[in-house]
């Protein structure tokens, strides 16, 4: 890596701030998704399943998909 | 796309595409961050704190583009009241918040070397602050009405009002004298960057651009689920209400 120069830690704080930004946006995102994955999977386990879902057993390929991922 | 507008099919898409997407994402960040520290040499008048451009530049497009990306959906959910416009216009929201703000950080810390001061309250500067402010009221907003369906509607006209913000950060520059230079890659007579100071650039701006749709493609994914789990919910209760009754 090259020499950053004088300006060295405004170059290295750009990236820092950058880095934690998006990693604590991505954390908090990926995170909500398993909750809302764990959620539905829980009241599925429970007999509660919308109606498309319950009056369709043997649907096509995107149902299929959706009943493996608790949708 | 007729097709993508059922969300089923739409969280099947998703399913498929995500670890490519996320491969294609992260191999485009490594490339970009390569040329950027590696690679590109440094500039002429700004020295090596030409780097911080190649943040800077990518996260204020993507800034701008979310907002268009919530503008266009709330027309979706206005006009056609389509449920997966509202869900992108809810989701992209947060995203664009978090790049406005990596725009108005990475620039100050450009401007002190630069320009010698963090802000001025100049035209550009000013209208960016101003479209994170938006995004900080579209967020209220969603959070302070709880159904979905009245919190959509209210925040689509919020949108489309601030969308108006749009065309001023883009010509800002143009319209009055601001410390902020004016474009330098998307203009008439093409770009004034020399070419190897804008082969990263590229590179950062489209890995940061899949990486936003990456996280946007996730983000509405959990809030179609979110929104699954609150209708079951609400079918629950009314079952066990029935059933006292």
């Amino acid at each position: 890596m090259s020499d950053l120069g004088p300006h060295a830690v405004f170059i290295l704080a750009a990236y820092g701030v950058t880095f934690v930004a998006v990693a604590a946006l991505a954390f908090f995102i990926v995170e909500d998704d398993r909750k809302q994955r764990r959620l539905l999977a829980d009241l599925e386990r429970r007999g509660i399943r919308r109606r498309s879902a319950s009056a369709k057993p043997k649907g096509g390929a995107a149902e299929k998909r959706a009943r493996k991922h608790g949708t | 796309m007729v097709s993508l507008a059922n969300p089923t099919r739409f969280l099947s898409l998703v399913d498929r595409m995500m670890p490519w997407l996320t491969a294609l994402t992260l191999i485009l960040l490594g490339i970009g961050l390569y040329l950027a520290f590696f690679v590109a040499p440094p500039d002429y008048q700004q020295g090596e704190t030409v780097k911080i451009i190649f943040i800077h530049v990518p996260a204020a497009w993507l800034a701008m583009f979310g907002y268009m990306l919530i503008a266009v959906a709330a027309l979706g959910t206005l006009i056609w009241r389509h449920p997966l416009a509202d869900v992108a216009a809810k989701t992209a929201a947060p995203i664009g918040a978090t790049f406005t703000f990596i725009a108005l950080v990475t620039g100050s810390l450009w401007g002190k070397p630069m320009w010698g001061t963090y802000w001025v309250w100049d035209a550009r500067l000013t209208s960016v602050l101003v479209l994170f402010l938006l995004y900080l009221g579209l967020l209220a907003l969603w959070q302070a009405i709880e159904e979905p369906g009245r919190a959509g509607r209210a925040a689509a006209i919020l949108a489309l009002v601030g969308a108006v913000n749009i065309p001023i950060i883009h010509y800002s520059v143009v319209w009055w004298n601001t410390l902020h230079q004016p474009a330098s890659v998307f203009r008439v007579g093409g770009p004034t960057i020399d070419p190897s100071l804008l082969a990263p650039l590229l590179v950062m701006a489209l890995a940061f651009t899949l990486l936003f749709i990456l996280l946007h493609l996730i983000s509405m994914r959990a809030e179609i689920l979110r929104r699954r789990v609150r209708a079951l919910r609400q079918t629950q209760v009314e079952r066990a209400a029935l059933v006292e009754a």
